[in-house]
């Protein structure tokens, strides 16, 4: 069943987005454009390449998929336009080839290391006051 | 003179910090160290142990940086996600702690096909802000697993962001997702539009990414216009335009006139609201950072030593 379900996943996702089955998909909140297709897998937002025409660092015949991603964000319902700036963790290499649909419903693909917690990070700012 | 992370944290700050890129070192022992830093140790407040630059292979960023925290200069550790998955970029943190090194710098990183072994693997395990946010974990007291390290190392955590490359406007939104991971300043990339610097510096404060981290752009000192156009062919997301590199070539005296340009865009950048400093990039490998910091006002801040046994 599993088998199917990534089977019918990747034919459709494969054409429109050239999909790399990651297992983790966040299309909506990437103006709907696969980062996995970023040459340096990105989740972030662009890296500091990109050329003077919007061409990428790596692979100058393509636009950056960032400037892609970032333009069609914009004309996306508001609730996934702002999940554009949110912090997407490391991708979970486990996951891939596995279906992102099955991981949704089962909330597999949320799942993040202890240490990735809003709240491990949140103290920070108080410590690096006393930094140094 | 205080910690970087104690000029950071200055509310009334009396003068511009300033950074610098340590030239790569290859060979030649510590001795070589010594030889790069006695040019900037003099004028600067911490120095960048980079990691393998333009993504060539050079003597490691933990290793640079403990020889120059041993030379009396305060490092600033390097991480790039292009070479080292999340295993390796947390024990650099850790390890370099161990040496008493607390100041990291975070960074996506040029790609390999930008560096003399275009064959290699490229990692990209984490990208600049997944790794600022998971320093910023390891400054609380855990690694991304959430397993204990006591103490905490108290890291102060830099990021870079390139004003100059396109989407400009979006620049300082993943400046603000940079600093919400944890960072804490932004050594911006050298930006030979001074108006992209200008309104990357005007957006920053409207929307509040000033204060919240401090502003370093960066200044490269080069010899002329060979330079420029090098950088402009073959440095990811640096355009120097064709006008500037003409100018500079066609001057009377172009080796001056690069210095010149140079001491103008640092004027422009200290100007600019937010900018708490400049990170300082020299290509010209002469006296060009103490005339730089001469002629910008900027003092002294330690006397070099000729003994090699004694910390500059």
């Amino acid at each position: 069943m599993a088998k199917l379900i990534n089977t019918i996943e990747h034919a459709l996702k494969k054409p429109v987005w050239d999909c790399r089955m990651c297992g983790q998909c966040v299309l909506h909140a990437t103006g709907m454009t696969c980062p996995m297709t970023c040459p340096k897998t990105l989740r972030n937002g662009p890296c500091g390449g990109v050329r003077e025409d919007g061409a990428c660092e790596v692979r100058p015949d393509m636009t950056c998929v960032w400037l892609k991603a970032q333009a069609r964000s914009e004309k996306l319902p508001r609730v996934w336009r702002e999940e554009f700036d949110e912090l997407r963790p490391p991708v979970d290499n486990q996951l891939h080839g596995t279906s992102s649909w099955v991981n949704l419903l089962t909330g597999r693909d949320k799942r993040t290391p202890d240490g990735w917690s809003a709240e491990t990070a949140a103290a920070h700012g108080g410590r690096s006051e006393a930094a140094g | 003179m205080g910690t970087l992370a104690e000029l950071i944290n200055d509310p009334s700050p009396a003068r511009p910090i300033v950074t610098a890129e340590l030239p790569v070192v290859d060979g030649g022992g510590l001795d070589a160290v010594r030889t790069r830093l006695a040019r900037i140790a003099p004028y600067v407040d911490a120095v960048n142990a980079t990691d393998n630059a333009a993504a060539h292979a050079h003597a490691s960023n933990v290793a640079i940086a403990i020889a120059l925290r041993q030379a009396g200069t305060e490092p600033i550790l390097q991480l790039v996600c292009r070479d080292k998955n999340r295993l390796a970029l947390q024990a650099d943190i850790a390890g370099a702690a161990l040496h008493g090194i607390t100041t990291v710098c975070c960074l996506t990183g040029d790609d390999v096909t930008a560096g003399d072994e275009p064959e290699a693997r490229r990692v990209f395990d984490m990208d600049a802000p997944q790794l600022i946010r998971t320093a910023a974990t390891m400054a609380n007291g855990r690694y991304l697993s959430g397993r204990a390290i006591s103490p905490a190392p108290p890291l102060l955590i830099g990021a870079v962001e390139n004003p100059a490359a396109p989407p400009f406007a979006y620049r300082v939104r993943r400046g603000l997702k940079k600093a919400a991971a944890g960072a804490r300043f932004l050594q911006l990339q050298i930006c030979y539009h001074p108006e992209r610097l200008a309104a990357f510096t005007d957006l920053a404060a409207r929307t509040g990414l000033t204060p919240k981290v401090a502003l370093l752009p960066t200044v490269c000192l080069v010899k002329g216009a060979r330079a420029l156009r090098f950088m402009d062919a073959n440095v990811p997301g640096i355009s120097v335009p064709a006008g500037l590199i003409e100018q500079i070539e066609t001057a009377p005296d172009p080796r001056e006139a690069a210095y010149q340009l140079a001491l103008e865009q640092a004027r422009h950048a200290l100007a600019l609201p937010g900018v708490r400093g400049l990170h300082l990039a020299d290509f010209r490998h002469d006296d060009s950072v103490a005339r730089l910091c001469a002629d910008l006002g900027l003092p002294m801040l330690r006397q070099v030593s000729d003994d090699p046994a004694v910390a500059v």
